[in-house]
């Protein structure tokens, strides 16, 4: 009797804790920040002190230019990087799915950037940018060419972020294609091979297709942390030269520590929390749309034979 | 082009400063350690003649950084082990449930948290500043990702072995450690892989929350640059060590890294 107390209480032993640990610094985190957008707070008050202001942070952030043109950039940032990551990555993952020798030495090379601290990563490619002793610049210079101010003008400087996070982020996308690409059913590429299909048509045709549910969720999951840079641009350019860099996770933190508006940068988070629900919603929305295609069209051709 | 860049800070972090800023050839000089020395000095157990004062910050931060990375993992993966065991052999959510919050979570930036957790932390718990408060939130923040991790591995183990473990007398909490944990080795390898990266590279919550005691190398090396005069060398070298531990454990464990990337996307 008594055991099967125990037995019956196990599951909620096993789980407890991380439920605990979660509801504490997770989920009372975030409902924390709703309630703390509804007031005008800064950090030396304790929050029962703070007022009461109603929706006023997020209608003074929607006439607040400088947070319309962080919210750009970050749009911007996120929709640039993450089409050149997925044309590359899985470019290159089309390129090298072959018996290559040394496959798995060049695989473990291309995760080194990814599992680098990002402060460390801002801190080679300023180095790199550097204008003096950058080594951008002084090839330019040994080839006659004029320096390029890399972190001092306005468009180059989101150039040098986008270029930064393209080195890292690349080989992402280009593990997840790998994977995918070999685990392709052999048979649909032998019956198109026989066919005659020549090697685009066999990309184009079938192999895009086939991959197309993992080439989502590898999508998805990129966009949503392309939301979360932060480190990397903090080092290179702390968000300027003028508003040019400065996406919203890095314009949160400085309302929050040199503004010292709290409320007004919960009320920031929240849009950025809307935004990326959002984007997560459709995104799901299509891969579900589109696995039910597929589970149709099977179905039918099931039907038909 | 994966390499290049890390290549170039390893042979600046050798190199002395009057040959970063000279304008002769990048590759042939004379590689030095002192740059390292400068920056580990209080652990040196010899006296090296080009210091002149010993700035221990760094050296602390280190210590302050494998304490909080290594607690934090060791907490996310016992924790999640028990809590992905759980929902996989006692299903009370689907498993669409867990990847679904799994989702939710991953969604929410640091940046997010950044108040919220600055203010709790800071008036409620009163644990501001303290190595403890910052692996709170570590945990936290790895633990959904370490239990959708875990449980695709978890459901890969036969259940006829546990049963079998059972029939011999054992409770569910030998079943648990005994027989489930050995064979899921390579998958809390990947987690823990994953879990150390995020406590040891992370800057933004541990800058709202540490004070001067309890800074962790990022935050260190932020505090570092300031807009003119940047010490390339020392802090290249500082940079470096803060690298090391990732690519030591890329060069390790690269296949178990890549199971851990691809085991969310491609098996859903």
């Amino acid at each position: 009797m008594q055991s099967a107390n125990v037995n019956r209480l196990t599951p909620y032993l096993f789980l407890a804790p991380a439920v605990l640990v979660m509801a504490v610094a997770l989920l009372y985190p975030i409902g924390y920040m709703i309630y703390a957008s509804f007031l005008d707070w800064n950090p030396s008050q304790r929050i029962g002190e703070a007022d009461f202001v109603g929706l006023r942070n997020y209608i003074n952030l929607l006439s607040d230019a400088a947070f319309r043109e962080s919210f750009f950039v970050t749009v911007k940032f996120a929709a640039v990087v993450v089409t050149l990551e997925m044309v590359l990555g899985v470019g290159l993952a089309m390129l090298l799915d072959r018996n290559i020798r040394g496959m798995s030495m060049l695989r473990t090379l291309f995760i080194l950037p990814m599992m680098i601290a990002p402060i460390v990563v801002g801190l080679m490619w300023r180095y790199m940018y550097h204008p003096s002793v950058g080594i951008f610049n002084r090839t330019l210079e040994s080839l006659g060419l004029d320096p390029i101010p890399w972190l001092s003008d306005g468009d180059w400087a989101f150039a040098s972020v986008v270029i930064a996070d393209v080195w890292q982020w690349t080989p992402f996308i280009f593990i997840l294609s790998l994977a995918a690409l070999q685990s392709l059913p052999q048979s649909a590429m032998e019956a198109s091979r026989i066919d005659g299909a020549t090697g685009w048509q066999q990309i184009i045709y079938i192999k895009l297709p086939l991959m197309m549910p993992v080439l989502i969720v590898t999508l998805l999951l990129r966009l949503i942390d392309a939301f979360k840079v932060l480190e990397v641009i903090l080092v290179l350019t702390n968000g300027g030269p003028g508003l040019s860099t400065e996406i919203l996770s890095l314009r949160i933190s400085r309302t929050a520590s040199e503004f010292r508006e709290l409320g007004e940068a919960a009320a920031m988070s929240n849009y950025l929390l809307i935004l990326l629900v959002i984007l997560t919603f459709a995104m799901f929305a299509y891969y579900k749309a589109i696995e039910q295609r597929a589970a149709r069209l099977r179905k039918a051709a099931e039907e038909s034979l | 082009m994966a390499v290049g860049p890390i290549a170039m800070m390893l042979m600046t972090s050798l190199k002395l400063n009057v040959d970063i800023m000279s304008d002769s050839s990048s590759l042939l000089f004379m590689p030095t350690l002192r740059n390292y020395e400068t920056a580990l000095c209080d652990f040196l157990w010899y006296e090296a003649p080009h210091i002149d004062y010993c700035d221990k910050t760094f050296g602390r931060a280190l210590v302050n950084s494998l304490i909080i990375a290594l607690v934090s993992t060791v907490l996310t993966l016992v924790i999640g082990c028990m809590a992905a065991y759980a929902l996989v052999r006692f299903r009370f959510m689907g498993r669409d449930t867990v990847s679904l919050s799994t989702l939710a979570m991953r969604m929410v930036p640091p940046a997010v948290l950044l108040v919220p957790v600055f203010g709790i932390w800071t008036f409620q718990f009163q644990i501001d500043g303290t190595r403890a408060g910052i692996i709170l939130v570590y945990v936290a923040m790895n633990l959904p990702f370490v239990i959708w991790i875990l449980q695709s591995f978890i459901v890969q183990v036969p259940i006829q072995l546990e049963e079998a473990a059972r029939m011999d007398g054992a409770g569910p909490f030998q079943v648990f450690f005994l027989v489930v944990l050995p064979l899921i080795k390579p998958g809390l390898a990947a987690a823990a892989i994953f879990t150390f990266r995020v406590a040891w590279n992370e800057f933004l919550l541990a800058n709202a929350l540490s004070d001067r005691n309890s800074r962790t190398v990022p935050v260190t090396i932020v505090n570092s640059i300031t807009e003119f005069d940047i010490d390339w060398g020392v802090i290249m070298a500082t940079g470096m060590l803060l690298a090391i531990p990732p690519i030591i454990f890329t060069f390790v464990a690269s296949r178990q890294i890549i199971t851990g990337m691809t085991a969310g996307a491609v098996k859903g």
